[in-house]
């Protein structure tokens, strides 16, 4: 089998939470070998509460456990910076300062080292030492304001916001692994994930630049396309979404609906009419949704020619016969927790198969990365662990 | 000294509206060439979405389409004809990635799938694009971006907490904009960079087969983790026990107390009185939500939420954020427009930068999310018009003699 793309890549990852995990977990799934640094003075929150989002976001990774409140354990870090290709952080910034982490001391251990700082709102001032959540950088980055109903209170995302951020990380290192290969050179990476957001919303924002205009909250409508919303269908809580975007797609969709007579209805004739008329469309639509279970709607619909898919709940997602056709969702066997249920990379390789393991528990890697990697004899592994340094 | 992160990287680009230009846009601006590829005439659909500069339409003034394109080359070619095939081939055999987005059958009529093309170039990467990738029953499935956003998961959790309260008969929705699309283009631009890095190891390329609605059920595995535990998540599951979004005097700001520290921060910020009382306390207010509580508790939880909502009406969004935020709890604003753009946070990181364009005039849109030490964002190449590059890129690079370009473009395969 052929070896992955980072196969030759070391990360040592001092991210937690979910959006620096997330990015890390995207280079594992590339083939890089990440080291999660970890501490039982600081236990993961997500460790804590969350046993199952923890393993959804450290998949495949090593996981040691460092007590940086010692001295020595910090040592213990900059020996495996000093063997690694990037490390990643997410602490609220500065604290890498006070650590004596930060990217000036670092590199001088590692010269070429690629350091990614992943925060909410960026390393620099006057806001960046604010503190952040997932959805925050939402409400921030302007997309919250833009989700919701007309009528409507904002609405925001939750944990998207982070692992959109995380995205962006793997990305950005990826560039900066590709720029080192070619000139032998590191660099440091200032990461927010509130710009994150702002970038994706870019065009919406551009609507302001120019013209000074708040497009505010507009549901599931777009701007061309009618009908564009989601419908009820039968069943509790089972919705569908349908868009249309040509007349063909408008005809095979009143051949669906079993409303042939509808293609000729003038109200309909035009994507402009149809724009205009969409609250009386989407009432005809949800009044056949109802009678049928979204699924059905699916197949009927694409079966015609109209884009008809699914509001998926997670169950749906994890139990469908498409996703697992693909293998996008794959059981792992937790040491702990025995089998669970994980979604994999959202790419296929022709050449090289992602290797999806389970979340390490805690530690799990001590022997290996202390006494293999950076060559500690057996007895002093014991005095460290003894010591708390190794804790 | 500031450099190219993707010095040397070419890429050709044959996709539309936002995922596929989005990752091509991503290697562009750190300095990959970009070869766009557009249908003559007609050309690429985002030329036909807004924003407009005052609202006047106008294919080589739409925002939407400047702010993925910018930093590429652009030409046109009609890939229905034999004659574009054959130049599209030859422009493969120049590159190194190939990014793409339409549908998986398209790409095998046209003889232009990957297996066709590795032939021409083995350091090939070819990335493709599709809502629900490039296998499996639902792989020729119509789905757009509403559809691929609701089909993976996302749209069902939104609106979520008081937006669900508030309206728990109405329809799950899609986020803003075209989030999704975004995302599925910065996923796609992910992988391939990985695909690139071991070719310029190995010399080999791959195929990578990117799906639209598993990148968007991917970034929602903090909500999704949890089926695990037999916890099916539903727009109602998502409610703080106090704070989240608040109405304040000029717009809605998000509170969020989550740990002890900032919860007390915020109660003394608030009410110092209510700070020292033990019913107010973090564990009784915060720690006991998931667990049944008695009718008491629950009243001063409500007295709270009205304390902290009848505060917030009386102070602006800018007050409250940075007020929180000294006393040591997260808040945010959730900003406008406009609040995005007079951030002096964003103003700082320089994010939004003034780029020119020889048809829509000075604009001023988002760079990058990231500050580079070494290899900064830069704006380097205005949005092509349509066409614009045909004859820089198929005399000089393919070497078409201007007879034969003049030839296409009569018999429309430019």
């Amino acid at each position: 089998m052929n070896k992955m793309p980072l196969a030759s890549i070391r990360v040592a990852d001092l991210t937690t939470g979910l959006a620096g995990p997330f990015g890390t977990q995207l280079l594992t799934w590339l083939g890089a070998e990440v080291i999660k640094i970890e501490s039982m003075e600081h236990t993961s929150l997500l460790r804590q509460t969350a046993e199952a989002r923890f393993i959804n976001t450290n998949l495949a990774k090593l996981s040691i456990t460092v007590n940086l409140n010692r001295p020595e354990g910090l040592e213990l870090v900059k020996r495996i910076i000093a063997v690694s290709d990037v490390l990643a952080e997410s602490y609220r910034p500065g604290v890498v300062g006070k650590l004596g982490l930060d990217y000036e001391s670092v590199r001088r251990i590692k010269p070429d080292i690629i350091m990614l700082s992943l925060s909410g709102f960026g390393q620099t001032p006057p806001e960046g030492h604010y503190r952040t959540w997932a959805s925050i950088v939402g409400g921030m980055g302007g997309l919250t304001h833009l989700t919701g109903y007309p009528d409507g209170i904002p609405a925001n995302e939750r944990g998207a916001n982070d692992t959109r951020g995380g995205q962006h990380a793997a990305f950005t290192l990826l560039a900066a692994l590709n720029y080192r290969q070619r000139t032998g050179r590191g660099q440091f990476l200032d990461l927010s994930v509130r710009d994150a957001v702002c970038c994706h919303i870019g065009d919406v924002l551009m609507d302001y630049t120019m013209n000074h205009r708040d497009p505010g909250r507009r549901g599931n409508r777009d701007d061309i396309m009618a009908p564009h919303n989601c419908y009820r269908c039968r069943g509790e809580d089972k919705w569908v979404s349908i868009a249309v975007a040509s007349d063909e797609e408008w005809r095979a969709l009143c051949r669906g609906i079993d409303e042939p007579e509808l293609a000729g209805d003038r109200r309909f004739a035009e994507a402009r009419m149809r724009w205009r008329n969409q609250d009386e469309l989407d009432r005809i639509i949800a009044v056949w949704t109802l009678e049928h279970t979204h699924y059905e709607v699916m197949q009927i619909l694409q079966e015609a020619g109209v884009a008809a898919v699914p509001s998926f709940n997670c169950e749906e997602i994890y139990t469908d016969r498409h996703f697992k056709e693909r293998g996008f969702i794959r059981d792992i066997e937790h040491p702990e927790r025995g089998k669970q249920a994980v979604t994999g990379p959202p790419w296929r390789m022709s050449a090289t198969v992602a290797k999806i393991d389970t979340s390490p528990t805690m530690g799990q890697h001590n022997d290996y990365v202390f006494g293999t990697l950076l060559g500690m004899s057996a007895s002093e592994i014991t005095e460290l662990t003894e010591g708390k340094v190794i804790y | 000294m500031t450099e190219v992160a993707l010095e040397g990287l070419r890429v050709l680009e044959y996709a539309r509206f936002v995922s596929g230009p989005y990752c091509s846009r991503l290697l562009a601006d750190l300095g990959a060439e970009v070869i766009k590829v557009e249908e003559p005439v007609t050309g690429d659909e985002a030329r036909r979405r807004g924003p407009f500069p005052d609202d006047v339409p106008h294919p080589e003034k739409s925002g939407l389409f400047i702010y993925l394109n910018m930093n590429k080359l652009g030409i046109t070619l009609n890939l229905k004809t034999v004659r574009g095939r054959e130049i599209f081939k030859d422009l493969v055999r120049e590159v190194d990635i190939l990014v793409e987005n339409n549908s998986p059958s398209l790409m095998k009529e046209l003889g232009l799938d990957y297996d066709s093309l590795k032939r021409l170039n083995q350091r090939l990467v070819m990335t493709s694009i599709t809502p629900f990738g490039q296998t499996g029953p639902y792989r020729e499935y119509k789905s757009y971006y509403l559809n691929t956003f609701h089909g993976g998961g996302e749209g069902y959790l939104l609106p979520a907490g008081l937006g669900y309260v508030l309206y728990p008969d109405r329809e799950p929705i899609k986020a803003g904009g075209f989030i999704g699309e975004y995302d599925i283009g910065l996923a796609a631009a992910t992988a391939t960079l990985g695909a690139y890095f071991q070719a310029q190891i190995t010399g080999e390329g791959q195929y990578v087969d990117v799906s639209g609605t598993e990148v968007i059920a991917g970034l929602m595995r903090y909500e999704f983790a949890p089926y695990n535990d037999g916890w099916i998540v539903n727009r109602a599951s998502w409610a703080l026990p106090i704070g989240g979004l608040v109405q304040c005097k000029d717009g809605f700001v998000e509170i969020m107390p989550l740990m002890e520290h900032m919860y007390e921060g915020l109660l003394e910020l608030i009410d110092p009185e209510l700070a020292k009382d033990e019913r107010y306390q973090y564990k009784n207010i915060m720690l006991s939500y998931a667990r049944p509580v008695g009718g008491e508790e629950d009243d001063v939880r409500q007295n709270l939420k009205d304390i902290i909502e009848a505060w917030a009406l009386k102070h602006t969004k800018e007050e409250i954020y940075h007020q929180v935020q000294a006393n040591g709890c997260a808040a945010g604003i959730i900003a406008t427009p406009e609040d995005v753009l007079n951030s002096e946070q964003l103003k700082a990181r320089h994010l939004f930068v003034e780029i020119d364009h020889p048809e829509a005039g000075v604009i001023k849109c988002p760079s990058s999310p990231c500050i580079y030490s070494q290899t900064p964002w830069r704006y380097r190449q205005h949005v092509p018009r349509l066409g614009e590059h045909n004859e820089e890129i198929l005399c000089s690079r393919i070497g078409l003699s201007s007879k034969e370009l003049r030839e296409l473009s009569q018999t429309g395969v430019i």
